[in-house]
């Protein structure tokens, strides 16, 4: 037996009808981890392999704990491992009220291991109203949240989530996605969090494992792996990077709200949000450009001191910049000829001038 | 002559062979309707392919068959050795077998398409839920499968009720063990006994179209909560 070292450690190789899967990765055993990648990239077939549903050859340690080893011959099946999963489609028992299906997989817990409180958890996902109603009368949002509470209600020690908002429509998934971040921080409960969507996965994730063509590319913390240029190129338009910042407070005369970052101050439209909460920006590639001396006369407000990192050409007329904001990498998109009027090299002092940021939590 | 007492027993006959069919065929049905429905064994469509063989084959043929297997010379002899019988020939034992085998693919059938129908996602849920596949059987695929196995009782039943070849291959016409409503209504066709066969033969008309009736309606009813 390994030491409970707090770590989701997988490692699965097979093939799976035409699909072969070769995937290696670590990641804490706590906070959300986003399995990144396009569609047909294994991203499900790996979450598959982590509960158990489908079995390839390998092994998967989960805070210390074997659930598969096949060097030993040991291998949990999916009901004796303690996961909940929450399917891309609700999957909610049509024979069954809500409650009832709420019930079913807190009924098979064992009394000593349920954390969860229905109360609480009802309480939380907004289904209170709905617990003697059928699925058949629910809307797909009302489902997935049922699907969610009742994945909550087994306690489980890791949380597997495939896509549960890919099925919804906009609205929808605008009513799910508070939950989710409810859940993130309220429950402290690790998530491997299947997404195909890069936005999903800036709002929710702390780690990220990307997948590509049934194989790890890279693994690390979110705003680390985001600001890597290898990684970013040929993401198109998506290309971003993640800030982490705190409300520092509010202007009232304009409206605005200011957020803090170790590279300054970010000004945006006013939030109502307590002054002190950490708070995530997203910040497109595209929408960041790069001058020589702080600008004057300008309409953008956000502007801060950076260092060239590193360049990475994009396309015969494009590259990416990797700029050091006081230590919090930001990603411009310009162009070759931007680069070579402005000289930019690895370790040349420049402004960044950042004309839109979407806040995410 | 025959009493208007008499009438009755080939109806009581038939329907305690019936419901004792019906039970038999759900314990046995099922497991092999599940079987069908899960497997990925390559042979599985030939089990299929004998299970619905009754449907095509003469019941003469069947009834041929079963009497010599039941007969003392094989199986059924051996069995009814145990308790110093010669044959389950022309015994009620012998036709609650020969009515199971007959009537299996009307079982068989719909439960093996309800099991099939809700795919493979319940029963993962089920087991995301903690639930062993034993009890995920017991407490999804069962439920779900309820339409099926409505429809799979109830053409088991009536089936049973109208089966005559094969009841007259390894029955025979004994009163009270084995002379069943079909063959009572040949029996008195044949002996021109007009009164009695109309009175049977109307009562088996009345009795068809309400099990039809009643199971189309329970369908309804049953797909209409169930989903």
């Amino acid at each position: 037996m390994s030491t409970r070292d707090g770590t989701i450690d997988a490692r699965f190789t097979g093939r799976l009808g035409g699909f072969a899967l070769d995937a290696a990765f670590r990641a804490p055993a706590y906070g959300v981890t986003a399995l990144f990648g396009p569609s047909g990239c294994g991203k499900t077939t790996l979450l598959r392999c982590v509960a158990g549903l489908e079995r390839m050859a390998g092994r998967l340690a989960v805070a210390g704990d074997i659930w598969q080893d096949d060097a030993r011959g040991r291998f949990l099946r999916t009901h004796e491992r303690p996961i909940g999963y929450v399917f891309q489609e609700a999957s909610l028992f049509p024979h069954l009220s809500v409650r009832r299906n709420l019930e079913f997989g807190q009924a098979r817990t064992a009394p000593a291991d349920r954390r969860v409180r229905f109360a609480e958890v009802a309480e939380l996902l907004g289904i209170v109203d709905l617990l003697d109603r059928r699925p058949a009368g629910l809307s797909g949002g009302q489902r997935q949240r049922v699907a969610i509470a009742r994945a909550l209600l087994t306690s489980p020690r890791l949380l597997l989530m495939d896509e549960p908002l890919a099925s919804l429509d906009q609205i929808s998934r605008d009513e799910i996605l508070p939950f989710l971040e409810r859940l993130h921080d309220e429950l402290a409960m690790p998530v491997l969090y299947v997404s195909h969507s890069a936005e999903e996965v800036a709002r929710l994730a702390d780690h990220l494992v990307l997948l590509d063509a049934g194989r790890v590319r890279a693994s690390g913390p979110i705003a680390e792996l985001r600001a890597r240029l290898d990684l970013a190129r040929g993401t198109g338009s998506d290309a971003d990077a993640i800030v982490d910042c705190r409300v520092a407070g509010h202007d009232d005369a304009f409206h605005l709200s200011y957020l803090d970052f170790p590279g300054g101050r970010v000004s945006v439209p006013r939030h109502d949000l307590p002054v002190g909460r950490a708070v995530r920006l997203r910040v497109l590639a595209r929408d960041v450009s790069v001058t020589l001396a702080p600008q004057t006369g300008t309409s953008i407000l956000n502007i801060f001191p950076a260092v060239v990192e590193e360049l990475a050409e994009e396309s015969a007329a494009q590259l990416l910049v990797r700029l050091g904001v006081g230590g919090t990498p930001l990603l411009a998109r310009i162009t070759r000829k931007s680069a070579a009027l402005l000289d930019l090299a690895p370790g040349r002092a420049v402004y960044a001038q950042v004309k839109a940021v979407a806040l995410l939590a | 002559m025959i009493g208007s007492d008499d009438i009755w027993s080939p109806v009581r006959l038939t329907l305690e062979l019936a419901t004792v069919t019906t039970v038999v065929l759900l314990l046995v049905g099922t497991p092999i309707a599940w079987w069908l429905a899960r497997s990925r064994a390559r042979w599985k469509e030939a089990v299929a392919a004998v299970v619905a063989l009754p449907l095509v084959l003469p019941p003469t043929v069947l009834g041929f068959y079963l009497l010599l297997a039941l007969g003392p010379n094989g199986p059924g002899g051996w069995i009814a050795g145990f308790y110093g019988a010669r044959s389950l020939a022309f015994t009620f034992a012998g036709l609650v077998i020969g009515s199971v085998l007959y009537s299996l693919p009307f079982v068989v059938q719909p439960i093996r398409n309800a099991f099939e129908a809700f795919g493979e996602r319940p029963l993962e849920v089920a087991a995301t839920l903690r639930a062993s596949p034993r009890d995920a059987f017991w407490s999804v695929a069962v439920p779900l499968a309820r339409p099926g196995f409505v429809t799979g009782a109830v053409l088991g039943f009536a089936h049973t009720v109208g089966e005559f070849g094969v009841v007259l291959m390894i029955g025979g016409n004994i009163p009270g063990e084995t002379r069943v409503l079909s063959v009572a209504i040949y029996d008195y066709v044949e002996t021109l006994q007009w009164t009695q066969a109309h009175i049977l033969s109307a009562a088996m008309l009345a009795f068809s179209f309400a099990v039809i009736l009643g199971t189309f309606q329970l369908e309804r009813r049953l797909r209409r909560t169930g989903s």
